[in-house]
């Protein structure tokens, strides 16, 4: 859908040109563990000269270069974290589709739960606002005070409105 | 001559959008009715101008009129037909052509089924509908002219982009901006009542079919470019959490919270203010994705910066119909009166959440996808967001949302009871929870599918409860049964199916952590085990198509010695454009679908291929088409009809007098 919208929309990009063949078999490690965290990490990286494309699902030769790198240093022996910080270290945050966390991103990482409490404390502050609108609108008459108190509800002054539940 | 025609057509057309918004506005504020009705003949005509411009670009694209620079760079004359048609929208100026017919046809929508609405209604929304055609059209004379000539005129095109030459591609943007545009018309609506300062439950039932057609459109638009992308990118993926796809992932998140709170307006009364309020924004953000995807800021900032034209053109248009909206609001919302009260434990209470929730999710897309451009821009610092934030940020949003919703449907409006909502989705729950037992046994990992699917199982559930519990309420025979079926309410009936079909969705997207990838280079007449599944390559063999070649791959599925069937990955060549693409080859067993794409061929004789075994993921999209199916119960619900909608107002008017 992404490559549709792009070029539906006359934003034509040349990476596109080529069928998409990301992974070749001639690249892949033997053990299939190692394997394994190698596409995991792929699909965190992204291929810098595409749009929004990991390096495991891009055919560029640069991310195809990502990929053997990054197989390279497993055989190495480096965890994934150390693989990450190595290409972080080297191609800078733009590599990472993940942004680190740090001032220029904490806004980012932020949105989600400040627009959570921003919106819940509007909707908490809205609800109130109509509870009390519901209890005045509640409001008894003298006589169904009486009434009340004669039923044995105690507690009930000239002042106080029953809470709406 | 057509082609000069169609230009000259859009210029009238555009002449016509700027009468239809200034003359029905001055009419309404002077009360001339003469003046207001204006508005229908001209939005009629407006939209007959510009299709018939739109037929004549198809008509140069058809008979391959290479005198259009248009034609030229999007067009060839072996392209198969159907191409020649889809192509007049594979570009930029056609794409905003079509755009502008959408919207013109939107416009000619409501002057033909507004015939029962109050004159002054009308004038004003179609007024503002007009301007948004004018703007629009003045874009595409001004900075992106689909008639542009050119002399002397080549023999030959330079072919469409080959990835665009797809079935898919003939139905999705139309589907899609059917979508975005859509919303134009409730947020006319929105700025119609803004202006008159009268808003009302008969306003909510006359602008809900307008948000339910946008929303189905959009919804049926985005699976359909998901299931395109899905076959045509040639790994199986499906959602890449790109800014051109979250550009229409943010005004169908809006749109849903304004179906749900609209729902509320037209029943209670209440949430008046935020439902205009959301009726801006699912537009806005529309508006906000044109602007991403045609301005070319996606790319790069600094190409934005260098040929600036038609972005800071769109910029413009966004500024001038949000910023005027906004204010509208601001200066009015707060005049408007305050509608029904509801406890937090309603059906309105449940619906408030929804909308907190959706209003997060859309939140959080909006702001991941314009951050990196904006930290671009201010500090000329690079980040990407992607799919790893978009997934891990949302998923936790999502999931409780998913959990919320069928007791929404539960709650009774008002008031209500939680333990009794619960105690009617026991089922639901018990279900849910053996599909946790039976997933986790039968799977093991990874737990986010197996937490999510049971939530989906759940949501299924949980979802056609409330319609069960309606139908076989105390013990009765199937004829009683079938009796309630026809008695419940056809909105009730959409809510039901929809919110099942997001559950169907999810448990296809949940199953995806269950497939089975395997990348090798496939030796010809050797089975390689995929899942449960063998495929075996029997004979590669090259083809010449109308204006590619291509080498396919004839490959047999097996499962245990017998042949479920045959499928044929394809690797084309398009030799005008000198571009490859990869044709998958997909066979359905099931729900699951076995996927596999071919690459390179080898001296040894050996192909390189991925082999995908993707169990229930057809789900992703049939989940889609029941939700849109369960909109269009919606739309079909009498309530919701026009002509209903306008004589329920009468009967208002007619107590309101006596």
């Amino acid at each position: 859908m992404r490559r549709l919208y792009q070029l539906a929309l006359g934003v034509f990009l040349v990476f596109s040109a080529s069928a998409s063949f990301a992974v070749t078999p001639d690249e892949m490690l033997s053990d299939p563990k190692l394997e394994m965290r190698a596409r995991t990490i792929a699909a965190q990286l992204r291929c810098l000269v595409c749009q929004n494309q990991s390096i495991d699902d891009s055919d560029a030769s640069l991310a195809r270069d990502l990929r053997v790198l990054v197989r390279e240093k497993l055989n190495e022996g480096l965890s994934d974290a150390q693989v990450l910080d190595y290409i972080h270290a080297r191609y800078g945050d733009f590599v990472l589709l993940r942004p680190p966390v740090k001032l220029g991103t904490f806004l980012l990482w932020a949105s989600p739960a400040l627009a959570l409490i921003g919106g819940g404390g509007a909707v908490w502050w809205n609800l109130r606002r109509r509870r009390v609108a519901l209890s005045v609108g509640a409001t008894l008459t003298e006589e169904e005070r009486r009434q009340l108190s004669a039923l044995g509800a105690k507690g009930w002054s000239q002042d106080q409105s029953p809470s709406a539940d | 001559m057509i082609v000069e025609l169609g230009h000259f057509a859009l210029a009238l057309a555009l002449a016509l959008a700027l009468a239809q918004s200034i003359i029905p506005f001055i009419g309404a504020r002077s009360n001339d009715v003469a003046l207001m009705r204006v508005a229908r003949p001209s939005a009629i005509t407006q939209f007959l101008l510009v299709a018939f411009s739109y037929g004549a670009l198809t008509y140069a694209h058809i008979v391959s009129d290479f005198s259009l620079v248009n034609v030229i760079e999007n067009s060839h004359s072996m392209k198969p037909f159907i191409y020649k048609i889809s192509g007049v929208w594979g570009n930029h100026e056609g794409s905003m052509l079509l755009w502008v017919l959408v919207l013109s046809f939107c416009g000619a929508l409501v002057a033909l089924f507004s015939a029962t609405m109050s004159d002054k209604l009308r004038a004003d929304a179609l007024s503002v509908q007009g301007l948004i055609s004018a703007a629009f059209l003045l874009f595409i004379l001004l900075t992106s002219n689909p008639f542009a000539r050119i002399s002397p005129a080549p023999w030959e095109g330079r072919d469409l982009n080959p990835i665009l030459q797809d079935p898919g591609l003939a139905i999705h943007p139309p589907l899609l901006y059917l979508g975005y545009v859509g919303f134009s018309i409730v947020f006319s609506f929105a700025a119609a009542a803004l202006i008159s300062g009268r808003i009302d439950a008969a306003w909510a039932r006359v602008v809900r079919p307008w948000t339910l057609l946008a929303w189905i459109a959009l919804t049926l638009g985005i699976a359909m470019g998901s299931y395109w992308a899905y076959y045509t990118l040639g790994w199986g993926g499906f959602w890449f959490w790109d800014p051109v796809e979250n550009a229409s992932l943010m005004p169908w998140l809006a749109g849903t919270a304004l179906l749900h709170s609209a729902a509320v307006m037209e029943k209670r009364e209440a949430l008046k203010i935020w439902t205009l309020f959301l009726s801006i924004l699912a537009f806005s953000l529309s508006l906000l994705g044109t602007f991403l995807v045609r301005s070319g800021v996606l790319t790069s900032v600094h190409s934005f910066a260098s040929d600036p034209e038609r972005g800071v053109f769109i910029l413009a248009i966004l500024i001038f119909f949000i910023g005027g909206a906004l204010a509208l609001f601001a200066l009015r919302a707060g005049a408007l009166p305050v509608g029904g009260l509801f406890a937090p434990i309603s059906r309105e209470g449940a619906l408030v959440i929804n909308n907190l929730l959706l209003s997060v999710i859309c939140a959080t897309v909006v702001i991941g996808t314009l951050y990196p451009l904006a930290l671009e821009a201010l500090t000329g610092e690079k980040i990407s967001v992607g799919a790893p934030f978009f997934n891990g940020v949302l998923m936790p949003i999502a999931l409780p949302l998913a959990l919320l919703m069928p007791i929404g449907q539960m709650l009774p409006w008002k008031r209500g009871d939680l333990s009794a909502a619960l105690t009617r989705l026991r089922v639901a729950f018990l279900i849910g929870v053996m599909a946790l037992a039976v997933f986790f046994a039968s799977y093991g990992a990874p737990y986010l599918s197996v937490i999510t699917a049971s939530i989906a199982i759940y949501l299924i559930v949980g979802g056609l409860s409330d319609l069960f519990q309606r139908i076989t309420f105390r013990n009765s025979g199937p004829s009683a049964i079938l009796m309630r079926l026809s008695h419940v309410p056809l909105s009730a009936l959409g809510a039901s199916i929809a919110h099942a079909g997001v559950g169907v969705t999810l448990l296809g997207l949940a199953a995806t952590g269950w497939g089975v990838e395997s990348v090798i280079a496939m030796a010809p007449l050797k089975a390689y085990e995929v899942g449960p599944y063998q495929l075996m390559i029997e004979e590669i063999t090259p083809r010449q198509g109308p204006n590619y070649s291509e080498i396919y791959a004839q490959m047999s599925v097996q499962k245990q010695g017998v042949t479920l069937g045959r499928i044929e990955p394809a690797k084309r060549f398009y030799q005008t454009r000198k571009m490859a693409r990869s044709e998958a080859g997909i066979l359905t067993i099931g729900l699951g679908q076995i996927y596999a794409a071919v690459g390179e061929s080898h001296p040894d004789g050996t192909l390189d291929a991925r082999l995908y075994y993707k169990p229930l993921v057809t789900l992703i999209w049939i989940g889609a088409l029941i939700m849109a199916f369960g909109g269009a119960c919606s739309l079909a619900d009498r309530r919701l009809r026009i002509g209903v909608a306008r004589r329920s107002i009468a009967l208002r008017g007619g107590e309101a007098a006596t």
